[in-house]
């Protein structure tokens, strides 16, 4: 018990509020790099997945993408991304943001490609035959009838993305990035415990956070047409 | 609306093959027959869902395969037997798609969505803002029938739409359905395999048998004259007492040297108005054998159960 005692009593230091090991510094520094991973995550995995959902075809790549994207491990994308920021972005670039940030994309892909091509797979053939029927072109039966259907499970896989992307981001501290993982390398490397769980928490709370605030997003974005028809099945 | 030679080959395999016939303006033309006999290929292949392998449909004069598909669509009005509402919409949004498509000013949208709504026997302040799940399957089709008639398509294409609905549902839709056509007088092409509902909805009548057009006739005389045992076989053995629902009391000869009062005061009283079939089952309830027939309060005659059987001889 004296371990959560001395976690209460790291959190109420004023000196862990203060300078360039903050708390708040490490959660802003955390969110912007996670963020910016499922940002471009989703550019690059969204357009892709409704794409093939439309077409119904090439559905395989889909599904291999996600394999493989689940395959690889997280501290071997990291360590394989010291190399590669180091030479696209210069050596000055090979630790710190950069490889965590590279890290972090393939891991946000998987879950947003799937969930949209799932979904959009998934919308019923009658609506969209309806649609075509009445003289949507493609594009538009993609936009406003399929990308509105799919929203649901579309986001659940960005929740997804933005959660695992979150937790995962803590390794950038192995490659000297800072972030909440600083606390718990620092903490383990100095022996100070305290100091460790009280990263190991933050990074809990901050998964938590994102997966509530997705939620609440999602509440408000899906139609209530669709939300009627889920509570009525 | 006119079919010319129009065939669809799938991988070798025909599914229509050489058809051919016209729909009058203003007139609805059933395709009737067994599954796989072709008749939703023909019907896609009007606003080009599917296309033609061979052969020309023209509409006013003018050949679909040289319009663009989405314009053409958009002025060709679609109800499928799932009626595909859009669910994430309310049912004003999806009654005003072509609508909207057309770039319509919103408050034509508006008007027009509350007349169609009316129409359809949808009170406009009750549903206009609900969603296609909060409503019934037979309000849902009559949602589909508004959404098809938004733009005032001259032409409408109908796939099994009352197909999905209970009987007592259906009959009720499908005098409706023909009310709002006699009033707006679009051409439609309308697709079943309940011949029952081919004789009732169509002025023509098309059966089709393995992408063939077997016998293209109104349905009185589909019903007289089937030109083989297929048809006649399709149209059923009862195809007399069919023919008694599209003849009325008014259109046989009554017996007129029988005074009304001569009459057995069972007998009911029938209006020219009423069909064969409905004076037929009322007379045979009555014990009477024979049907007093009273326009207003006039007496005309009496309809006696020989007629009606020499209706059914004359036919078959």
């Amino acid at each position: 018990m004296t371990l959560l005692g001395d976690v209460a009593r790291w959190f109420a230091d004023p000196a862990h509020y203060q300078g360039s090991d903050a708390v708040q510094t490490r959660v802003l520094e955390h969110l912007e790099v996670s963020g910016l991973a499922v940002l471009v995550g989703v550019l690059l995995a969204l357009p892709v997945g409704l794409y093939l959902g439309h077409t119904g075809r090439f559905g395989f790549i889909a599904v291999n993408v996600a394999n493989v994207g689940r395959a690889i491990p997280s501290l071997a994308a990291i360590a394989l991304a010291i190399p590669i920021a180091g030479t696209l972005l210069g050596a000055a670039n090979g630790l710190g943001f950069w490889p965590t940030f590279l890290a972090l994309i393939p891991l946000a892909i998987p879950p947003v490609l799937t969930n949209a091509y799932v979904a959009v797979r998934g919308v019923d053939g009658d609506v969209t035959e309806a649609a075509r029927g009445m003289g949507l072109g493609e594009a538009g039966i993609l936009r406003r009838i399929e990308l509105p259907l799919a929203l649901p499970l579309i986001l659940a896989g960005i929740r997804t993305a933005a959660v695992n992307v979150v937790a995962t981001a803590t390794l950038g501290a192995l490659v000297a990035f800072g972030g909440l993982g600083r606390y718990i390398v620092d903490g383990l490397a100095l022996q100070e415990y305290d100091r460790l769980f009280a990263g190991a928490l933050l990074v809990a709370l901050l998964a938590i956070a994102v997966e509530v605030a997705f939620g609440t997003f999602e509440r408000a974005a899906v139609s209530p047409g669709i939300r009627v028809q889920q509570g009525a099945l | 609306m006119e079919f010319r030679d129009v065939s669809k080959r799938y991988a070798g395999q025909l599914a229509v093959d050489q058809l051919s016939f016209k729909v009058p303006a203003g007139r609805i033309c059933v395709l009737v027959g067994p599954s796989g006999s072709g008749k939703t290929t023909s019907l896609k292949m009007v606003n080009r869902l599917i296309e033609p392998t061979g052969g020309s449909i023209l509409i006013d004069g003018r050949d679909v395969l040289r319009e663009e598909p989405t314009a053409l669509r958009r002025r060709i009005g679609y109800v499928i037997q799932q009626v595909g509402l859009f669910p994430h919409q309310t049912i004003a949004e999806n009654v005003g798609t072509v609508p909207r498509l057309l770039g319509w000013p919103k408050e034509r949208i508006a008007a027009r969505t509350e007349q169609l709504l009316a129409l359809v026997g949808l009170e406009p302040s009750r549903f206009a803002l609900r969603y296609p799940a909060q409503l019934s399957g037979g309000e849902r089709q009559r949602v589909g029938v508004a959404r098809a008639l938004a733009a005032e398509p001259p032409v409408m294409l109908m796939d099994e739409p009352f197909g999905a609905v209970d009987p007592i549902v259906r009959d009720r839709l499908q005098n409706e359905f023909l009310r709002i056509q006699r009033d707006q007088g679009t051409t439609v092409l309308f697709v079943t395999h309940d011949i029952d509902e081919a004789i009732k909805l169509g002025d023509r009548v098309a059966v089709m048998r393995g992408g063939k057009l077997v016998q293209y006739a109104p349905p009185a005389e589909l019903l007289a004259h089937p030109v083989n045992a297929f048809v006649a076989e399709f149209v059923g053995s009862d195809r007399g007492l069919k023919r008694l629902v599209l003849l009325t009391v008014g259109g046989v000869d009554l017996d007129t040297t029988v005074a009304r009062a001569a009459v057995s005061p069972n007998a009911p009283i029938l209006s020219p108005a009423s069909t064969l079939r409905d004076a037929l089952v009322r007379m045979l309830a009555s014990e009477a054998q024979v049907g007093i027939v009273v326009d207003r309060d006039r007496y005309l005659g009496v309809l006696t159960l020989s007629t009606i059987g020499r209706m059914i001889r004359d036919d078959t």
